[in-house]
């Protein structure tokens, strides 16, 4: 029986980066959620809009980096992240005055909105990948570490090691602070209070003198800071392919819909516990409970639920059983 | 609904396009166009049921063939018998217990008042089902796999002819459509959305892992085909003698003969599965099913069971999704799990929908053949392009390298253009719904 070994196998495998995963996916689903109830439709280019965001990003790492600037032990990508971000919003306010706009002028049904989202993953894909390609993008540097398994071991002089990236301590830092700054923004500001105003009742927001259209800018420009922020942190942590922004579309509205669609609390929520149960469920458990089960009981089996090609299983089944029994989310969220 | 002289127009410029290719680019290409424009239009007919007729926002498309394709295999392929008796057993066992620990579920669901013990209960039957199937299941899977694996090492199918996998596809899919329908259908229409996206991308899941069942991402190839092969077509006369008129090499001529061979094939589905659509339409059913896409609420309170009809029109659309997904994986004579993308299976099905004219058939397959035949072309025509804007540069030049690779990508560009230009200035299609 060791626990403490059992406790630090566990966090090092699965706790640490179920947590840096569901942070990233917190930040996608505050998006979702986010133009859910102000815009009121399924944002579909949500992954590959994610993508875009990331792309610009690692061109400005390539640009600093090729200066010699850098934030060592801090990965580079991180000084990088206001140019994302500017060209992110650009992105999506040209997205918006172009498709979007003529939707909203027509009072279109949310359904025409998402097959628009649709055209604009296209093309936001199709963009991507002239710029990227298909392959896979590494542009993680600094510090790769905040310590090794090896320092680990060496302090605390346990067998079973743990290693902290700087990237996943980065980004759970990074989605904390985000997290706190939005809802400061949101209950606090002028501009926050109105997007909520709007979100809530959209006619009584007008006649209090609202202006709609800079409700939904500035919902493009938060969904901006967010995807960018969120796919950087989602590369540094993994590695950027398109492909993967793409299929992150569907743990986020898991997440999003878990939560209550429409509550950014709820997507915060439903992000963590969507990532929890992907990794458990796909987590080989021998090692812990080798720790854990008495002497000569240790399981023979790898003990894992479900291989890991299965986690968006896992992500289809929480939705399921959301669907099933409580289709408002954890946080009753908007339903219609 | 008759087409009128414009629909007839287009579809006919649509012919006179391909047969262009035909003649300025290659004969087999025309012919390879023509079968998957064919295939396309069938998928699109499909999704048109879905979104033209009730509205309903599939975007499992990929899903749905896949799981035709996968009729193709177990309906065509030969049975392995070794891999039977090693784990044939085991491995329907372990899917009954599965199933058996799911409905024992839902009985203990259904049974006892709604209390902390019954989510215990709950909990407890799947913790324990599912520990007695992967008992069982795991090892029979592993002794399939283990069974010749270069070649096999899968369970194969019931050696019938492979005619008869495309209404088992349609089954199959249906089946697959009813759960999800089951599921989310009745709720917010973005939750059939969503629950279509996750269901197509574990099915290609389950395809690409469970290698016992059609051997996963070693792929299924050579499977039995409803045409005669070029090779078998290349030692007749009368194809050398054709070849002979036509001053075209007997290979071509043969791979264009095969090739028309499964055209008229395709297009016999494709004419039988309109006329039924297009019956149907006009009938009190399809005047219904409209009632309820353009006014639910009054449609319900006229007594329509909305979420009854809509189910019943997933399941159907989703059939005919998968009836293509096997018709495409008989021509191929393989099934490759890797090959199966969204943005080709699921999203440009939907651009060919939303260019066709939504709530038209005809629109259906004219968007088919438009946008598969763009969808094609548009790659050698961006290699062209980008050819043209980098031709100042030099042939070292990286920007320019890296252009030409990418020209590749310039389809997906110019897809989500169509889609959004049409979706905005002709939001009707190009053969409107009257």
């Amino acid at each position: 029986m060791e626990p403490l070994n059992a406790l630090v196998s566990v966090s090092n495998f699965m706790l640490i980066p179920a947590l840096a995963y569901g942070s990233q996916l917190a930040l996608g689903a505050l998006g979702i959620t986010l133009i859910f109830s102000i815009l009121r439709f399924a944002h579909f280019a949500h992954g590959d809009t994610m993508a875009l965001g990331t792309a610009a990003v690692i061109g400005g790492t390539w640009f600093l980096q090729a200066r010699g600037i850098s934030i060592d032990p801090l990965p580079t990508a991180l000084l990088a992240i206001p140019f994302g971000i500017l060209v992110l919003a650009a992105y999506l306010l040209a997205a918006d005055r172009l498709v979007y706009r003529y939707y909203r002028k027509v009072k279109a049904k949310p359904m025409i909105f998402v097959m628009a989202s649709l055209g604009v993953m296209f093309v936001t894909n199709g963009i991507t990948r002239l710029f990227m390609g298909v392959g896979e993008t590494r542009f993680e540097d600094g510090g790769r570490f905040l310590f090794t398994v090896r320092e680990f071991r060496d302090w605390t002089g346990l067998t079973e090691g743990m290693a902290l990236r700087s990237a996943q301590a980065v980004t759970i830092v990074t989605a904390l602070v985000v997290m706190v700054v939005l809802f400061w923004f949101l209950n606090r500001t002028r501009a926050g209070k109105s997007m909520r105003a709007y979100s809530d009742n959209e006619d009584l927001a007008l006649l209090s003198g609202i202006n709609p259209e800079r409700v939904v800018r500035i919902t493009w420009v938060i969904t901006a800071i967010l995807l960018v922020l969120a796919g950087t942190l989602y590369g540094l942590d993994k590695g950027f392919r398109p492909f993967n922004y793409f299929q992150l579309l569907l743990p986020m509205f898991a997440a999003a819909i878990l939560g209550g669609l429409g509550s950014p609390i709820g997507a915060i929520v439903g992000a963590y516990v969507v990532a929890f149960a992907e990794m458990g469920i796909t987590f080989a458990w021998r090692r812990v409970f080798s720790y854990l089960a008495p002497e000569g009981m240790e399981p023979s089996a790898m003990m894992q639920l479900l291989p890991v090609d299965y986690k968006f299983a896992v992500t289809f089944a929480i939705l399921v059983i959301v669907l099933l029994f409580r289709p408002t989310g954890i946080f009753k969220g908007k339903v219609l | 609904m008759s087409l009128t002289a414009r629909d007839l127009g287009l579809f006919a410029g649509m012919l006179v396009v391909l047969a262009m290719v035909a003649m300025f680019q290659s004969p087999q290409l025309a012919v390879t166009i023509l079968n998957m424009s064919l295939i396309s239009a069938i998928m699109a007919l499909g999704v048109n049921m879905q979104w033209g007729y009730a509205g309903l926002f599939n975007v499992g498309i990929m899903g749905f063939t896949a799981v035709g394709g996968l009729a193709v295999v177990l309906i065509a392929q030969p049975p392995v018998p070794e891999a039977w008796a090693a784990g044939g057993l085991g491995i329907l066992l372990g899917l009954m217990l599965g199933v058996a620990t799911i409905l024992a579920a839902v009985a203990v669901y259904k049974r006892m008042a709604p209390s902390k013990l019954r989510g215990l209960a709950i909990f407890a039957v799947l913790v324990v089902g599912w520990l007695i199937t992967s008992q069982v299941f795991a090892p029979a899977k592993q002794a399939v796999q283990a069974v010749n694996p270069a070649s096999e090492g899968y369970l194969g199918g019931a050696g019938l002819p492979v005619i008869l996998a495309w209404p088992v596809g349609a089954v199959f899919a249906a089946g697959v459509a009813w759960l999800v329908g089951k599921v989310s259908l009745g709720l917010r229409s973005d939750y059939l959305a969503i629950a279509t996206l996750g269901i197509s991308e574990i099915v290609i899941a389950v395809l690409k892992h469970e290698r016992w069942l059609a051997r996963g991402v070693n792929n299924v190839t050579g499977i039995e085909r409803p045409v005669a092969r070029p090779i078998e077509l290349q030692p007749l006369p009368w194809v050398q003698s054709l070849a002979e008129s036509l001053g075209w090499s007997v290979s071509q001529t043969a791979s264009v003969l095969s090739g028309l061979g499964y055209a008229a094939l395709f297009t016999l589905v494709l004419g039988l599965l309109i006329w039924l659509a297009e019956r149907a339409l006009n009938s009190p059913w399809g005047r219904m099913m409209r009632a309820i896409r353009d006014n639910e609420i009054s449609a319900r309170a006229m007594g329509k069971d909305v979420t009854r009809r809509h189910l019943m029109i997933f399941v159907l659309g989703s059939a005919v999704c998968g009836l293509a997904g096997a018709m495409m994986v008989s021509m191929d004579g393989q099934l490759t799990p890797g090959s199966y993308e969204p943005l080709r299976f699921t999203f440009l099905i939907w651009v060919m929908v939303i260019v066709g004219g939504s709530g038209n058939n005809w629109g259906s397959v004219l968007g088919a053949f438009v946008i598969w035949f763009l969808w094609v072309q548009v790659e050698p025509a961006g290699r062209w392009f980008m050819d043209l804007i980098t031709s100042g540069m030099a042939d070292s030049s990286a920007l320019r390298r890296h252009l030409l690779d990418s020209a590749a990508y310039m389809r997906l560009l110019t897809m989500g253009v169509a889609l959004l230009l049409m979706l905005r200035f002709a939001p009707r299609g190009l053969i409107p719904e009257r």
